[in-house]
């Protein structure tokens, strides 16, 4: 049975409103009326967007699709924290019962320079496509793979590489780097591909050349806050960070004037 | 006539056959044709991929920010292969043999038979991107059972298997990508499919960024849009899955078949209020070890922890001893229905059963039953706020996935010439039920080993870039696409897109969702052509044309879903037997089961659009089995 019942309250919402990239922004203010505990933080939003949309005003947009913490899309900062207060949790699934009547909440988008702000919050996060692109995978081709079996892999290990890959792109470590750095998203991926004897072929370049498309896109480099660790909605450890360090400096020594 | 283009020879032979008779495109020329993929979920992703690594050029279009977000990426609970990892007698014909029976007998041997023969290099393939599979202490892979088979043959990333497959997908597009051979088109919507003289040379979409309507053409069209699902408005598909570019396919030409075969999920979080926007999935490994129950008396409300074992009535281990909680997901829907109906369900609501960890926590230890299912039940928490270590969970059917789709012959071409369907957006491989972990194989069976195979073969036939942009076609589309726009944003009524989207989602699920009847359905097709009329009298959209507008968007899809929900109607009423997702009341056996008509029903329904307001025209393809013997299907 339910720790507690669900029930209807109200809140005073401050939502950054930015009609396009180029157009100066501002905090607006909205009245959430008789939102129950039970709703996600989204479906709050669609409460509110109904009432907007009737009224002939514009809907806050904001970007969500999959409503059950997986897909990455959603992500605001809520209260001065990234998919709000509640750990481990991506804004989809963060409940209104974590909320109490009268407060006062005010929302962000994620501010980078490498994100640019789309429409109120919603961010282009193409960025982390781009670097992905630059060597967050394997360079094999579809068939001629040997059998699944072939190469045993310690489960301790493949765990390892399991806890880096459940990042789900979101960009709330870098919306809450000071330095804006996306070195968690970047460390996750190469640590997972590094820790596999599959991906440990290409460690040295992929560190290189994801890190260098990182610096050139305009993310900020870690100085070891720790923010990005607190704030990830999957848990993902600065661990990982220190991997994607040794991986770089080593193929640092090795490729001195950079690799290509 | 239909012609599912089906290769001669013995089963296990045809695809070997079809692929040395194909005609191969020269690696020279490959580089000369331009394929659009719609779509970037397992079969768009890994179809990409594969595409540009032989030669072809590629472009890619998303709806989402990022291709790394399409729905497949929430799918929890494994991928199936036929590898006998686990020596428990598992084998390509086994696993064949599983998805045509647990599909009811209602899809086509032939690619039922490839989709298992390939199954076994999808995990290879996946093992050497880096997928991260669950492994056993020695170090090699771990499987576990699902829904409708009694081998262990599930390949799993723990309860993300989706989201690890799609990203080694997505992580070999990225390659083709950075290699200049896919370009990427994201934030694109897919608004109507360019056909000229017969054949599909491109789409219009629109920019969801700055509102423009964009004009692609191809050589050929790849379809990976996924099902339509959200035709029922809540369901565990995410908010942007529509039926809008299956839809618009349909209406230029290309056959739809089996609309009605949808899935309702039996294990998903149960409704708790009107302003629900969607319904989470508890995947369906927890079947393994949580139990199904009701209590006996209806009306018990006590808690569960004070219902003593006696009156509990654990109903599917008593209804199916050899199944026992994993009969495939539409016997387990329709059961939990079943017990709700007769008053018997529970939570606030009474529409829930229970699902049970307390014995296998006794059995195994709290640690064990952790690691195998840990984020799946703290996901649970957060969205109900009780421990399903301490309580059961409680579950009820969702709508999740759609067997039907485009109609597809064997090389994945729809009737239309150019335009491929895969994964979830045909309707080949699953028959009337899909069995549980076997979306995603399907997805990366097409993308990665059968349509690069047989796309060759089309365009090996075609002449490059015959058509380009600026043939009168495209303009046209683009002008309607355009009107289109302009026609919801000029209505001015009262009524929000999602309002209404709920009143049609309400109206098939009642009618048209977990169990029909021809009264029901007759009603159902009133009461959304009325609902269309409403729609288009008196909607409210916010905004403009030229600017991000998610409104706008939604309004579109949910027109689309307005004029496809029908067509759902429509086949149901059409097929008066009950198959798999499809239970028709008036046709089921003694013990309320499922009852084929395979004397009249043992066929595909392919339905060809007539223009507006008509009803559309029926085809059949004939299933033939000539492999496996048909039977009622019994999981007893």
């Amino acid at each position: 049975m339910s720790a507690n019942a669900s029930k209807l309250i109200n809140l005073t919402l401050k939502v950054w409103r930015q009609k396009g990239p180029d157009v100066k922004g501002g905090l607006e203010t909205y009245e959430a009326k008789d939102i129950s505990t039970d709703m996600s933080f989204l479906e709050m939003f669609d409460v509110v967007n109904e009432g907007l949309i009737l009224e002939g005003k514009d809907p806050i947009s904001f970007d969500h699709d999959c409503r059950e913490g997986i897909c990455g899309a959603c992500g605001a900062v809520v209260n001065g924290r990234a998919h709000g207060p509640e750990e481990g949790t991506t804004l989809c699934q963060l409940h209104m019962r974590h909320f109490d009547d009268g407060d006062v909440v005010v929302v962000e988008p994620w501010r980078s320079k490498a994100f640019k702000i789309v429409k109120d919050l919603v961010v282009d996060r193409s960025a982390l496509d781009k670097i992905i692109q630059a060597g967050g995978y394997i360079s094999v081709n579809t068939g001629g793979a040997p059998d699944a079996n072939a190469i045993p892999i310690a489960q301790e290990v493949s765990d390892l590489a399991m806890d880096a890959a459940s990042c789900i792109g979101c960009g709330a470590c870098v919306a809450s780097c000071p330095n804006a750095s996306a070195m968690l998203f970047v460390g996750a991926k190469v640590s997972q591909l590094k820790l596999l004897p599959q991906g440990d072929i290409e460690s040295a370049k992929r560190a290189v050349t994801m890190v260098e498309t990182m610096d050139s896109l305009g993310f900020g480099n870690c100085t070891n806050e720790g923010e990005c660790e607190v704030e990830c909605p999957k848990g993902i450890s600065i661990t990982n960070i220190a991997r994607l360090n040794r991986s770089y400096f080593k193929a640092r020594s090795l490729f001195k004037k950079g690799v290509n | 006539m239909l012609d599912s283009k089906i290769p001669e020879g013995p089963l296990e032979k045809k695809w070997d056959n079809y692929k040395f008779n194909v005609k191969l495109v020269n690696p020279a020329n490959k580089r000369k044709f331009n394929v659009i993929v719609v779509g970037t979920g397992l079969a768009g992703a890994s179809a990409s991929a594969s595409m540009a690594e032989l030669g072809y050029n590629v472009k890619t279009f998303c709806i989402q920010d990022s291709p790394r977000r399409a729905h497949s990426i929430a799918a929890q609970g494994g991928i199936n292969a036929a590898k006998n990892y686990q020596n428990d007698g598992d084998s390509v014909k086994r696993l064949f043999y599983d998805t045509i029976k647990g599909g009811d007998f209602r899809a086509r041997e032939a690619n039922v038979y490839r989709l298992a023969q390939v199954s076994n290099n999808i995990i290879d393939q996946c093992v050497a991107q880096g997928i991260p599979f669950a492994r056993e202490y020695g170090g090699l892979l771990a499987n576990r059972s699902f829904g409708g088979a009694q081998v262990s043959r599930t390949f799993y990333a723990r309860g993300q298997t989706g989201q690890q497959l799609l990203l080694g997908a997505y992580g070999a597009m990225s390659r083709q990508i950075q290699a200049g051979k896919v370009k990427l088109y994201t934030r694109r919507e897919m608004r109507d499919l360019v056909v000229v003289d017969g054949k599909a040379r491109g789409i219009v979409v629109r920019n969801l960024v700055t509102g423009e309507i964009e004009k692609y053409a191809a050589d050929a069209v790849v379809m990976a849009t996924g099902g339509y699902g959200n035709a029922f408005f809540l369901s565990t598909n995410a908010m942007a899955c529509n039926v809008s570019a299956a839809h618009k396919a349909y209406k230029k030409g290309a056959f739809f078949s089996n609309p009605c075969y949808t899935q309702i999920h039996p294990t998903c979080i149960p409704v708790h209020g009107d302003y629900q926007s969607k319904l989470t999935l508890m995947s369906e490994s927890l079947r393994n070890d949580g139990r199904v129950w009701v209590p006996k008396e209806a009306g018990d409300k006590r808690k569960p922890e004070d219902i003593p074992e006696g009156e509990r009535d654990y109903f599917l281990e008593r209804k199916y001893p050899s199944f026992g909680n994993l009969v495939p997901r539409d016997v387990a829907s329709r059961n939990a229905k079943e017990q709700c109906d007769a008053g018997k369900g529970v939570g606030e609501t009474g529409f829930a059963v229970y699902l049970d960890f307390r014995d296998a926590i006794a059995r195994d230890g709290r640690d064990s039953i952790e690691k195998k299912y840990g984020n799946l039940f703290q996901m649970y928490e957060r969205i109900t706020a009780a421990d399903p270590y301490t309580t059961p969970m409680m579950i009820y059917p969702a709508s999740h996935y759609t067997m039907g789709g485009l109609w597809v012959d064997y090389s994945l071409q729809s009737t239309l010439k150019g335009l491929f369907v895969i994964g979830e957006a045909n309707f080949s491989d699953h028959g009337a039920n899909r069995l549980g972990a076997s979306a995603l194989m399907q997805g990366l069976a097409d993308g990665y080993f059968i349509l690069p195979y047989t796309i060759g073969g089309y365009l090996a036939g075609a002449k490059p870039g015959e058509v380009d942009e600026s043939h009168p076609e495209f303009s046209k589309s683009a002008k309607e696409v355009e009107e289109l726009y302009a026609k919801l944003l000029s209505i001015d009524g009262d009524r929000t897109c999602d309002d209404i989207h709920k009143e049609l989602g309400k109206i098939l699920w009642d009618y048209c969702g977990m169990a029909r009847n021809e009264a029901g359905l007759l009603k159902a097709k009133e009461m959304i052509a009325d609902l269309r009329k409403e729609f288009w009298t008196n909607l409210k959209v916010a905004g403009t044309m030229d600017q991000f507008n998610q409104n706008l968007e939604n309004a579109a899809r949910v027109a689309d879903f307005l004029e496809f929900g029908e067509l759902m109607v429509t086949d149901a009423l059409f097929r008066k037997e009950s198959c798999g997702g499809h239970f028709n009341e008036e046709s089921q056996t003694e013990e309320n089961e499922a009852k084929r008509d395979d004397e009249n029903f043992c066929c595909v329904s392919a339905w060809g659009y007539r223009g507006e307001g008509e009803e559309p025209e029926l085809h059949r393809e004939e299933l033939a089995f000539e492999n496996v013997e048909l039977s009622q299907r019994s999981y007893k």
